[in-house]
């Protein structure tokens, strides 16, 4: 029972962080047909941020509850910044490239980004555990757990439902999947792609870094943390449907249950449990669970 | 897409024997550098092959793991040196391979076959990682292979491995542009161009896929069994994601439109890397970044389109 | 273009093969191959690379204490190029040999790259130091017949046997045990020896759960929930970096640290970073006599000292190692005077030299492999709230070292003939 509890908690908490740290790439592929490597560059962007954001903020003795509302401005603040930066500065130059040609150039900027991190911040960790513990623990059936881990949670839903609600509701949010559906179509009916590109871009982005900013009080900041992250999201998205806001809901969900599982059920297959997912959902269904079927071009 | 012409294809390959013969004398570690890229060009054409088809594999990896590991696991655990052996070995460990993950594969298209050959791969990094009798990731090494029973002395060994490497990547290269000259490879831009006008004409693009699947498992096992021998060691990282990056990158901007393309941007691509990592030892990867993004920029056609445009010019 | 970047290259190799006549009097050349980027250089390459720049300052200004007090190593100046260990080992290690031509290579961190390297080293009769690579293969099985190549550091054997000894010696309940280790080789060969040391020690201990977590996964709610309700008295940890201290985060407030002892092998590099997160009592290593472990000696407080006075921190037990592998070298270089390869080679086989963490012998492995004892301590902040450890217990070398002729994995599974723990 009580491993019964743990597997429900630990699968709804990882899920809530994979969803959080995929859903802004699965967004970008959406509209822009980008799959961004650099992604993962933006959610390390956002835990150093984080990291030096409250350093300076305790260090001024100010009070514990205001730290989250400082993570949420820097989250807002370093995303649009960082992903204006990246799409006007270099991506709407190779539009209609390619796709898999996109994926090399978001790659090339990861290694960039990954460098320009460490010549900024150093080598050596960073830590802003305070916001961690700051709501202590609760006990769920007699096992322990930390509060902030279950606000993840919450927060994961709060910005999935957001996000719909802007992309199914809010007049930038239809023109966006307006876009989806045709570019040149959207383009002749007056809507401004390049906004819409460079909107959707700058949202994904703070996404990815609102994943790095509410990771960072867990965890020691350090180079590389990028990288790891980068493989979770594709897996998440590609098990999803790639382009589907509610597929990486449900592929994030998938993996994040397969990893609690194994990790208390058979801990030495943790390695494989998302890939074996993975391979087994696209063997079933090539395109993700929730992929649009498309139509074939004579 | 670029046209391709390959009635040039001996030429060329003729030169990059001429290069390879000058490799020869170029000093140690640098040659060293180019056998080992030597190794990993074959996979990149690989890559490139399956491009033509429209096909990108973001996990050719793992015919390179599997092809080193053959090597490997003979020569280490078996005691089988002799490199013909072991070298058929590889190829043909990964070409069984490339014939089962072809049947499963040859359906899927676009990322979603970049994707799922990507899962497969990391899949097998997984298997090796937790394969503690193959020293999980630290791999395990290799001895010196032999020749037809002559184990070369330690003092002319370098210069073998170098001619034998070398050879090979001539012989593949040569057969490789047999191959796209064959129907079979000719078909290949047919599949990515359009699929379903294939169709009606009367050809499977499945099998198109297979065969191009195949041919490249082939030539990443044969790579992977030379860098196996060059390097005297193996580790799982030959089949992790950031390896098989490599692979399409080279293939991407060396252009399509060579056999010998890839292989020789694999060499420029390794000796950026290693300049970058003597020049700023803090921020090499900066540096191949932003050589990567120059290229992409600059020569929207890749290298190859240097010669092309000259020759058109 | 293609032959541009050829000629280039074959330039800047004349250039190299013109400056590299060596004569007496010219600095000596070491190539320093550390971690410089990746999750491993906080933690790792950039102690050894500070480790390595105070030293080397120190010996070229002849500031170092006795018996170290001769200028340089052997009178000459000391030089040192630092390189990327994350990098292609095999190509930099070549680079490194053949194009830079340099006297010695002393580095490397990661057990893969000790192990692609060593053959090479042999191969091109090349002077090379390892500092650290926990595996105790190198000399047991990749290179059984060592000339050029040494391993100043002990290998990881030795965390696993003194954390099981530690745990029997102070009294722990170990009925009950738990293991949570990183899911690559470094980890899994840790915990292959903590099992087996439980064994040969006849513990009787359940194995509860064998957490295996991804290298640098960094989330490790779940692994903490399976280890939390395992019921486990006691849990084996050889994390590292920043794995252990993202583990230390997530796993000290949910109380696992006051349900179960916690055994954190490498628990040293973590103390200066994480003083107020690090749960007292939770028990230390530094894998080896290193750093709050290491002799009360001059040359010790002298290290400690200069290194803290141009960092700002204690250095961390990678940095100590760097520091004994230089001085392991110059040692053996001093010893038989000469700057011929061979003659430094022999002269370091079976070298007894002292360090900061106290004598060094190159007991095993042909005379190649340095045996060193190792202690653990649990944590304890002191009265002016700074970290240290208390309740220290010192194991000597014999004790936790296997004997010459034995391998570690023999050695342990035969129940540790001929350990000497007095």
């Amino acid at each position: 029972m009580l491993k019964f509890t743990a597997i429900m908690l630990d699968g709804m908490n990882y899920a809530a962080w994979l969803f959080l740290v995929a859903v802004g790439l699965t967004l970008i592929y959406g509209v822009m047909r980008i799959l961004n490597i650099a992604h993962g560059a933006f959610y390390a962007i956002g835990a150093y941020v984080c990291a030096s954001a409250l350093g300076v903020f305790y260090a001024a003795g100010l009070p514990g509850a205001l730290a989250f509302a400082v993570m949420g401005v820097v989250a807002l603040i370093a995303g649009v910044i960082v992903g204006l930066v990246v799409e006007r500065g270099v991506l709407r130059f190779l539009y209609g490239r390619d796709e898999v040609l996109m994926v090399l150039v978001t790659y090339a900027l990861f290694l960039i980004l990954e460098d320009a991190v460490k010549l900024i911040w150093g080598v050596e960790s960073y830590f802003v555990y305070q916001p961690y513990a700051y709501f202590g623990f609760v006990e769920i059936g007699g096992l322990p757990y930390q509060v902030y881990d279950l606000m993840i949670v919450a927060l994961a839903i709060v910005m999935g439902i957001a996000l719909w609600f802007w992309l199914e509701r809010s007049r930038m949010g239809r023109m966006t999947t307006a876009v989806v559906a045709d570019r040149e179509i959207s383009a002749a009916m007056g809507i401004n792609v390049t906004r819409i590109f460079a909107t959707t871009f700058a949202i994904g982005t703070v996404f990815a870094v609102i994943g790095g900013v509410v990771t960072a009080p867990k965890i020691a900041v350090t180079p590389g943390i990028g990288v790891e992250v980068i493989i979770l999201a594709f897996a998440v998205v590609v098990i999803g449907g790639l382009g589907s806001i509610p597929g990486a809901a449900i592929g994030a969900i998938f993996a994040g249950y397969a990893r609690a599982m194994s990790v208390h059920l058979a801990p030495a297959y943790e390695l494989f449990a998302i890939y074996a997912v993975m391979a087994v959902v696209l063997a079933i269904r090539p395109h993700g669970l929730f992929a649009r079927a498309s139509g074939r071009k004579i | 897409m670029m046209k391709t012409d390959f009635r040039r294809e001996p030429l060329y390959i003729a030169i990059l024997a001429v290069l390879l013969i000058v490799g020869f004398f170029l000093p140690s570690w640098l040659r060293f550098l180019l056998q080992t890229a030597l190794a990993g060009g074959l996979v990149a054409l690989g890559v490139a092959l399956q491009m033509r088809a429209g096909l990108v594999n973001f996990g050719q990896g793992l015919y390179y793991a599997l092809g080193g590991y053959a090597v490997g696991m003979l020569a280490a655990q078996a005691g089988i040196t002799d490199i013909f052996i072991l070298l058929i070995a590889a190829v043909l460990v990964s070409t069984v391979a490339g014939i089962v993950l072809g049947l499963l594969l040859s359906r899927y298209r676009e990322i979603f076959y970049a994707m799922l050959s990507l899962a497969v791969s990391m899949i097998l990094y997984g298997l090796l990682v937790k394969a503690a009798w193959l020293g999980s990731t630290d791999g395990f090494n290799i001895p010196p292979v032999s020749y037809l029973g002559w184990t070369p002395d330690r003092a002319v060994r370098p210069d073998i491995y170098y001619v034998t490497t070398a050879v090979l990547t001539v012989i593949a290269c040569l057969a490789t542009a047999r191959y796209l000259t064959s129907g079979a490879g000719m078909l290949c831009e047919a599949v990515a161009e359009n699929e379903i006008r294939l169709e009606y004409l009367g050809a499977s693009p499945r099998k198109v896929a297979f065969i191009v699947i195949v041919v490249a498992s082939a030539l990443s096992g044969l790579g992977g069994g030379l860098l196996a021998m060059s390097t005297g060691h193996v580790d799982p990282l030959m089949t992790n994601w950031t390896t098989s990056g490599g692979f399409v990158f080279v293939a991407l901007l060396a252009g399509r439109g060579s056999t010998i393309a890839p292989v020789i941007g694999f060499f420029l691509l390794e000796l950026v890397r290693t300049y970058a990592l003597d020049l700023a030892p803090n921020a090499w990867q900066m540096i191949l970044g932003l050589v990567m993004l120059a290229v992409i920029l600059l020569l929207p056609e890749g290298l190859w389109s240097l010669i092309e445009r000259r020759r058109k010019a | 273009m293609k032959l541009r970047t050829l000629t280039l290259g074959l330039a800047g190799a004349a250039v190299a093969a013109g400056g590299a006549m060596a004569q007496d009097g010219d600095p000596i050349e070491l190539g320093i191959p550390v971690f410089l980027s990746g999750a491993a250089s906080g933690p790792f390459g950039l102690p050894q690379q500070n480790g390595a720049t105070v030293l080397i300052e120190a010996l070229n200004a002849g500031e170092v204490p006795a018996p170290y007090d001769q200028v340089g190593i052997n009178g000459r100046q000391v030089e040192a190029t630092y390189v990327d260990e994350a990098a292609d080992p095999v190509q930099e290690y070549r680079n490194l040999v053949e194009r830079d031509e340099v006297d010695a290579v002393v580095g490397y961190t990661s057990s893969g790259n000790c192990k692609a390297v060593a053959p090479l080293a042999e191969e091109l009769q090349q002077l090379t130091v390892l500092v650290d690579c926990g595996t105790p293969q190198i000399f047991e099985s990749v290179v059984t017949d060592p000339t050029y190549l040494f391993r100043t550091g002990p290998t990881g054997t030795i965390d696993s046997v003194g954390a099981v000894r530690y745990l029997m010696d102070t009294g722990v309940d170990m009925s009950r045990v738990a293991g949570i280790n990183q899911n690559y080789a470094w980890g899994q060969d840790a915990w292959a020896d903590f099992t087996g040391s439980l064994e040969a020690l006849e513990t009787g201990s359940d194995i509860t759960t064998e957490q295996f977590p991804q290298v640098f996964a960094g989330q490790y709610g779940a692994e903490v929930s399976a280890l939390l309700t395992s019921g486990a008295n006691a849990i084996h940890t050889s994390f590292w970096g920043g794995d252990l201290e993202a583990f230390i985060l997530q796993a000290a407030p949910r109380g696992l640290f006051q349900r179960s002892a916690v055994v954190m092998t490498t628990g040293e590099a973590a103390m200066q970073r994480l003083p107020d997160e690090i749960p007292e009592g939770a028990i230390i290593g530094a894998r080896g006599p290193y750093s709050y472990f290491a002799p009360d000696t001059e040359l010790a407080n002298w290290f400690r000292e200069t290194y803290e006075a141009e960092y700002g921190n204690p250095p961390s037990y990678p940095a100590w190692k760097m520091a004994q592998a230089i001085l392991g070298l110059k040692a053996a270089w001093e010893k038989a005077d000469s700057d011929d390869p061979a003659e430094i080679a022999a002269a370091f086989e079976n070298l007894e030299f002292e360090t900061p963490a106290g004598t060094v012998r190159m007991a095993i492995g042909n005379g190649h492999q340095a045996i060193q004892g190792i202690a653990y301590g649990t944590y304890a902040l002191d009265d002016e709230g700074n970290p240290t450890v208390e309740n220290v217990i010192s194991y000597n070398a014999e004790c936790v070292n296997p004997p010459a002729d034995q391998t570690a994995a023999e050695w342990i599974e035969a129940g540790f003939p001929g350990a000497d723990c007095e």
